[in-house]
């Protein structure tokens, strides 16, 4: 139920995230998520990718350095609502969302949302059990 | 091992008349045969037949790295170019670059003083050198390749760059002892990484580092990510080159000077008194053996202190501590004295941080401002920004508890400091622009 998320570490200069994701496109890996936290000075760049494995050795050969983190892809039913009934959940459950962000496909016509959970495990197990759809892996990457 | 037992173990009273007996020679040679040391005396009112004991040598005036540039380049040799069969010359980043020569007998005494440096280091004769330092105008490379080869070791003169070529030999012909900068196998260690070869697979038992000062925390890393045995080498081409002094693999825990060769005193460097044994400060040498380039007090501008006591290796000669600065790398910020490499061991107390680093200091409105650009590695990293940030955050604070400087700390890239022929640059300052 866990998906691998890269993370990539980047100064505030231009044109460093086309170089992420030139690196990535060259060896034919596919990006499905991509989102940017950053300050003024840095950034981190965190990406769901097609192959996880084949992305991390590229930009690492280029010199960046490369975080992998286990997140959680949800479903997000496209209605008023969809995401208030996960997050209310999560709270009520003692857990908190570190950071969250879409996926650029769509998944069995509804929205896809990545969430980097505090405790991963048992927020997939309460999202399960309250029948909310967790998307397993290989629908998301190829690995 | 100790090489030379005779002479590395040679009780203080019977050296101390042996190095009274070869400075007399020295001074007596220098002022007969060299005009500049004949005119610096004269003009203290000295002369070399004045000197009865030891503490004499320091009513001599110094030598600077600037009285070799004004020489330059055969301006301070002793002997005629009949008599010379090497010369070195270290880069000059600014003005003439400093030229040193050897006479046949002193690349054999170099030699002899290499070979008891590797020996104290751990090497024999069984041994397979991977000789790391630059070949060249550097004193680095060949000086170890004639005293590895006066050891009876096997030396593989590879010399600098080509990493990849390097770890294919590393893998290949096995060798048992490295010779490099400290900075330089670090990153050699990286690329074995990237390659798929884990150092402690590798055969070494022994890295001999020099070239730029390092420190106790990155001893810990060497040795933890090479598993060897990391041993600190110093030395310097206006004195000789590398074999100046060596820790012994037994103690590591300072460098013995070759005082049968070299005279070392610790001055104050502002006013230039002879400080007492354990306190720090400016390192001076004097060679007595050397022919072609004898140097009578010169200031090497490197931070250190010596220690009397007695070894646990059997050698009686005296130890320096590890260079800790150097004069002129000695940055006042606000009126405190920093040096790099205090700056390193902070950062190396926050995990396992690799130490590429770099001080940039700044003046904004008659301000000193303190930078301190950190390469982030794989285990600093953390996907979240706050982690990142709180990172930032307590290696200032630790900066501003060991050093009581204000130093804001930013991460960089990996890679993303300058490097200058495998060194880091380690400071910038913007205030002499
Ligand atoms: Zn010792």
């Amino acid at each position: 139920m866990r998906v691998k998320q890269l993370s990539v570490f980047i100064e505030n200069k231009e044109g460093r995230i086309a170089e992420v994701t030139s690196i990535i496109a060259e060896v034919n890996v596919n990006i499905r998520a991509i989102s940017l936290a950053d300050t003024s000075d840095f950034g981190v760049l965190r990406m769901i990718v097609s192959n996880a494995d084949q992305a991390r050795d590229a930009l690492k050969k280029e010199g960046f350095t490369v975080g992998e983190t286990d997140v959680v892809a949800v479903k997000v039913e496209d209605k008023p609502g969809g995401l208030n009934k996960i997050l209310h959940l999560i709270e009520s459950s003692g857990l908190n969302v570190e950071y969250m962000y879409s996926m650029a496909r769509i998944i069995d016509n509804s929205a896809v949302m990545i969430f980097r959970f505090d405790k991963t495990d048992q927020a997939i197990d309460v999202l399960t059990k309250s029948g909310l759809p967790v998307i397993n892996k290989n629908r998301v990457t190829d690995d | 091992m100790i090489f030379d037992i005779e002479y590395e173990t040679m009780p203080r009273e019977a050296l101390e008349s042996i190095q009274l007996q070869r400075l007399k020679a020295t001074l007596e040679r220098v002022f007969s045969t060299v005009p500049f040391y004949r005119e610096k005396f004269k003009a203290c009112g000295i002369s070399p037949y004045d000197i009865q004991t030891l503490d004499d040598l320091q009513k001599f005036p110094f030598t600077t790295k600037q009285d070799l540039r004004d020489n330059y380049p055969y301006g301070m040799f002793a002997v005629p170019m009949d008599n010379v069969v090497r010369i070195h010359a270290s880069s000059g980043t600014t003005g003439n670059p400093t030229v040193v020569g050897y006479t046949a007998r002193d690349i054999n005494t170099w030699a002899t003083l290499m070979a008891r440096a590797l020996s104290a280091g751990g090497a024999t004769r069984g041994d397979i050198i991977h000789n790391a330092y630059g070949y060249g105008l550097f004193t680095g490379g060949l000086g170890v390749h004639y005293g590895a080869e006066k050891l009876g070791a096997s030396v593989i003169p590879v010399s600098g760059g080509n990493t990849k070529r390097q770890i294919i030999i590393m893998k290949d012909f096995k060798p048992t002892i490295i010779t490099a900068t400290p900075s330089y196998t670090l990153h050699l260690a990286e690329v074995a990484k990237e390659m798929g070869i884990d150092f402690r697979e590798l055969s070494f038992k022994s890295g001999i580092f020099g070239a730029e000062p390092w420190s106790e925390n990155m001893r810990n890393e060497l040795e933890e990510t090479l598993h060897l045995h990391a041993i600190d080498i110093y030395g310097l081409s206006e004195v000789m080159g590398p074999g100046v002094a060596i820790e012994c693999v037994e103690a590591k825990k300072g460098l013995h000077i070759f005082e049968d060769h070299f005279i070392p005193e610790i001055i104050n460097p502002e006013t230039g008194e002879v400080l007492p044994y354990g306190e720090t400060g400016e390192l001076v040498f004097t060679t007595i053996t050397k022919e072609a380039f004898p140097i009578i007090r010169y200031r090497t501008r490197d931070i250190t202190s010596l220690n009397r006591e007695p070894c646990i290796c059997g050698r009686s000669h005296v130890r320096m501590n590890r260079v800790s600065g150097r004069t002129d790398d000695m940055l006042i910020i606000r009126g405190v004295n920093v040096f790099p490499s205090q700056i390193e061991s902070v950062l190396m107390k926050t995990d396992v941080i690799k130490p590429h680093y770099q001080l940039v200091v700044d003046r904004k409105d008659q301000l000193d401002i303190l930078t301190v650009n950190v390469e982030v590695s794989e285990s600093l990293f953390s996907d979240e920004i706050k982690d990142l940030q709180n990172l930032e955050k307590k290696l200032s604070s630790d900066i501003k508890e060991y050093l009581g400087v204000s130093a804001t700390v930013k991460l960089v890239e990996p890679k993303s400091i300058e490097r200058s022929q495998g060194k880091a640059v380690r400071v910038i300052d913007n205030r002499k622009k």
